[in-house]
């Protein structure tokens, strides 16, 4: 069978019969292609087998860009390429310029970190996801697994969500 | 579903499922407007229409229309800059810094009080820039763009630019915080809409979202660090924005005290904004399941916490001028006390001081009716506190020949009356297209912090 072609999709009821489920589904060598919730469900990435995201290292190279930024700018700008004297006070001076470099690192370190998010989880308006359940943006818990990248069968697998407490067991096939 | 605990109140009553929190929310976004909220409506748009024309006559005259004169040259505008980013103040304390304190109970308020949070910074940010006169040519003013005026970079030493940098980043660094949070909900209403339109727009919206565990599990590492951006962001905002006072040489404005003072002024009006907006939306969307008496009386108790900081704040601002020792920032005081604006002066106290204390007795502080009278008093107190601190600082200068005093005309009122129209237009748009509670934070609290059916 092809793979992202053909799947099955557990639904359940509560999140930690699902929590559970994929633990014990992917004992079995079970591969679960994904886990749709409502809300966030607490272990359910480590249970999955996904690493941590590395989204705040981002963060933190994105504000460290902001900041030396806006401090080699803004010594740049009053310091060398048109010195004012403001107040009788040295062209360059370090503390006057702390705030604005630290909104430089936030502003930065924000943004940067959402777009990136946007970007790597293919979060776009014109976006058209597989769906496999409507009812997971409400109140079902879906593990979608994918036939084409198991070696189980059908029956075993669909045998083995219902064992494992999913109240229905559908089957959901993409063109 | 729901469980109890035999410890804690639950947070969300009326033994909700998760259908029914998608239900109760969902319900007034497809549902057509109420008329309750198209009386609410037509007021604010009236209070919009009137107030552009003084916007539109200040834009075409110049800042002459205002009140302002040699001696005081900033009076309303400022108070009302720093009044709105004040209310603003307590949306990103509830759905930042709570988020850090892992105070569940933000989850009910954090999205109604953060779009206040984004609609009281544009009202802010209009002041400064209706100021300028000529408002088009802001950016080359305030931003450092290559331009042929002269001094060719803005001054980073001047605390007003820090104010350009502050604002912008806060208000932006709020709208992306607010519209992430909005993703997961926008989805639910994407997936349960009926015609045609409605799905284009909550689809594009939702931007794709389906639940994930992936994509939640970044969701979740995202907010936590937007959280820990956004607490300090918060704090600088309002310590710049004092940082324009304290850093002046005008009696009464040069204090180090000023930053946390403005800070704890800026949480106590923004709460008290919050409660007066959610106390209507939670009885006019019938919303008393999520918005308790619990998460009112835990947010008066932030009132009385910071309302008790302010009105420290005021008493030793009021002893250090004693105690420096200098004429004139004694002077200052006694003026603002006594002189022609004592009034302003015993509202503010009245208002900010006396008021919150008020909250230490459990049936006041659990009542609907006195909660939402004293809210809207503290948010007047802290608009006089405001006016006070700019106006009788500056109309008595230095030089006694130049003292003079502030009059506002009906473009003062005219120009705050579009801001005032300005946020209750945005935030009743707001209540009626968007889900004013995160219902996916409220979902994923219902099995632990729920009640048994």
């Amino acid at each position: 069978m092809e793979a992202g072609k053909n799947y099955l999709v557990g639904v359940f009821e509560d999140p930690d019969v699902i929590l559970n489920a994929t633990k014990s589904v992917r004992k079995e060598g079970v591969k679960v292609h994904e886990v749709f919730s409502p809300h966030a469900i607490h272990g359910i990435d480590d249970a999955l087998g996904y690493k941590m995201s590395r989204l705040p290292i981002v963060s933190f190279l994105l504000g460290f860009t902001g900041t030396t930024l806006a401090l080699f700018t803004i010594t740049w700008m009053l310091g060398y390429d048109w010195p004012m004297i403001i107040g009788g006070k040295n062209f360059v001076s370090l503390p006057p310029f702390i705030p604005v470099t630290f909104e430089f690192t936030v502003l930065l370190a924000a943004h940067g970190m959402v777009l990136t998010f946007f970007v790597v989880s293919d979060l776009k308006p014109w976006g058209k996801p597989k769906r496999f359940d409507m009812r997971c943006t409400d109140d079902k818990y879906i593990m979608a697994i994918d036939l084409g990248e198991n070696h189980k069968n059908k029956n075993e697998i669909s045998k083995l969500l219902s064992e494992t407490g999913a109240s229905e067991v559908n089957e959901k096939n993409f063109e | 579903m729901q469980v109890s605990s035999p410890i804690r109140e639950p947070l969300i009553h009326g033994g909700k499922t998760l259908h029914d929190v998608s239900e109760d929310i969902c319900r007034q976004v497809e549902a057509k407007p109420s008329t309750s909220w198209m009386i609410g409506f037509v007021i604010a748009l009236a209070g919009l229409s009137i107030g552009a024309i003084s916007v539109g006559l200040l834009l075409w005259d110049g800042i002459g229309v205002w009140g302002l004169n040699k001696t005081v040259g900033w009076a309303w505008d400022i108070t009302n800059f720093v009044w709105w980013v004040g209310i603003g103040h307590a949306g990103t304390l509830i759905s930042a810094v709570l988020l850090l304190f892992r105070q569940k109970w933000r989850m009910s308020i954090n999205r109604a009080a953060e779009a206040m949070t984004i609609f009281a910074v544009i009202c802010a940010a209009m002041f400064p820039a209706l100021h300028m006169g000529r408002l088009w040519l802001g950016f080359y003013w305030a931003l450092p763009l290559p331009n042929t005026f002269g001094s060719l970079w803005v001054n980073f030493n001047s605390p007003l630019l820090w104010d350009v940098f502050a604002i912008s980043t806060y208000f932006s660094v709020s709208l992306v915080f607010w519209y992430v949070g909005l993703i997961p909900d926008f989805a639910t209403i994407r997936d349960r809409a009926t015609n045609k339109i409605s799905k284009a727009i909550y689809g594009g919206l939702a931007m794709g979202w389906v639940g994930g565990a992936k994509h939640w599990s970044r969701y979740e590492s995202i907010s936590l660090i937007l959280a820990g951006l956004a607490t300090p962001l918060v704090l600088s905002v309002h310590t710049i924005v004092s940082m324009d006072f304290a850093t002046s040489i005008i009696p009464g404005w040069h204090t180090t005290i000023f930053p946390p003072y403005f800070v704890s002024g800026a949480i106590f009006s923004g709460f008290a904004m919050v409660l007066t907006l959610m106390l209507i939306t939670r009885r006019v969307f019938h919303l008393e399941n999520y918005v308790t008496i619990q998460h009112i009386e835990l947010m008066n108790i932030i009132i009385i916490v910071t309302g008790s900081i302010v009105g420290i704040a005021y008493i030793t601002e009021f002893f250090i001028a004693w105690y420096s020792g200098v004429p004139g920032e004694q002077y200052a005081f006694i003026n603002r006390a006594t002189g022609p604006y004592w009034w302003a002066y015993a509202t503010m106290m009245t208002a900010n001081v006396i008021s919150p204390q008020l909250f230490w007795i459990k049936k006041i502080r659990t009542s609907i009716v006195s909660t939402f009278i004293l809210s809207i008093i503290v948010n007047i107190g802290m608009w006089f506190e405001r006016f006070v601190i700019i106006v009788t600082s500056l109309h008595r200068d230095y030089l006694p020949s130049s003292w003079a005093m502030f009059y506002p005309t009906k473009h003062d009122v005219g120009v705050f009356l579009f801001s005032l129209g300005f946020f209750f237009t945005a935030y009743l748009l707001f209540s009626k297209y968007f889900p004013v509670i995160n219902m996916a934070e409220v979902k994923s609290i219902l099995k632990s912090d729920g009640e048994k059916k």
